[in-house]
């Protein structure tokens, strides 16, 4: 994709996001029994999602990585991973600080909450092995079968609250079906959120793509400077 | 307005920690864009020198 497209997407993100903003912070009602703190949903929903779908995006990259052997698809799942990683440290930091106030802990043994720390250091695990790791085919085929296996988490974190016994809120569907937001406008305000994340997700995946293939592109290069070089020398 | 801090500290990490990483992926884009065209211009040097060295 073109810098061009980049740019709107960009732009597109900061829309979103300070439409989403103001719908948090001005348009949706504080909820009745949280209060303020409840805004902290919004976001943290958010980026749940984003680290949900780009976990998905690593697995699939992986197995698409393992059948046809393209390096596009193991950039865009070590990609993936990456933004991955960050948008559940989010989770994981936005959950506690609502926690403190609304369950007195910052941090409880809960099944959803270990469930996604699990999962948080499963990748931690795939981002340490491709760090360390040379940039070698191998090592890219270890990552893929890492980040297939480590996916497996994130349908287990999904029906967490269904199956076990949590105090972790099923804010979109709950055990009685339907929804746990009261009032439509807060609705609307967690779909905004939502595209305004997934809009940024995609953005970044972009931006972190284009810099792996740089980073291969350099990786070759002074590989031909070295040959030439020699060559060179040689002659 | 109770709780607003803790309100305050999410968004304001969520929104730091964004930053910080898209600036971090711009930083070292350009860094591998600059060592990219030093590099090309090395290459071009070896193929010209290289094509000297042949038509002698």
């Amino acid at each position: 994709m073109t810098s061009r497209t980049a740019n709107l997407l960009g732009l597109l993100v900061l829309a979103l996001m300070l439409t989403a903003v103001f719908m948090v912070f001005y348009w949706v009602p504080t909820e009745a029994d949280q209060g303020i703190v409840q805004r902290i949903f919004y976001f943290h929903v958010a980026c749940a999602w984003v680290a949900f779908a780009a976990f998905g995006l690593v697995a699939i990259c992986g197995i698409l990585f393992l059948w046809l052997g393209q390096q596009i698809f193991d950039h865009l799942g070590y990609a993936s991973a990456e933004i991955g990683m960050v948008f559940c440290t989010l989770v994981l930091v936005t959950g506690s600080l609502w926690a403190k106030p609304i369950w007195g802990t910052w941090w409880t043994w809960d099944s959803r909450l270990t469930t996604t720390l699990i999962l948080w250091l499963l990748y931690g695990g795939y981002l340490m092995l491709r760090t360390m790791g040379d940039d070698t085919p191998q090592v890219a085929r270890f990552g893929a079968v890492v980040g297939i296996v480590a996916a497996a988490d994130v349908p287990v974190i999904i029906v967490s609250v269904r199956l076990w016994r949590t105090i972790h809120p099923a804010v979109l569907v709950t055990k009685q079906g339907g929804h746990g937001l009261q009032d439509p406008r807060m609705v609307v305000a967690l779909l905004v959120s939502l595209a305004a994340f997934t809009v940024l997700f995609l953005w970044i995946l972009m931006l972190r793509v284009a810099l792996l293939r740089a980073g291969s592109r350099l990786h070759k290069l002074a590989g031909e400077i070295a040959l030439a070089n020699a060559a060179l020398e040689d002659a | 307005m109770e709780h607003f801090g803790f309100l305050w500290a999410a968004y304001s990490i969520i929104f730091t920690v964004i930053f910080l990483y898209v600036v971090f992926i711009w930083r070292r884009q350009s860094r591998i864009e600059s060592t990219i065209s030093a590099l090309e211009a090395k290459m071009a040097e070896l193929d010209a020198a290289s094509n000297r060295k042949r038509q002698n």
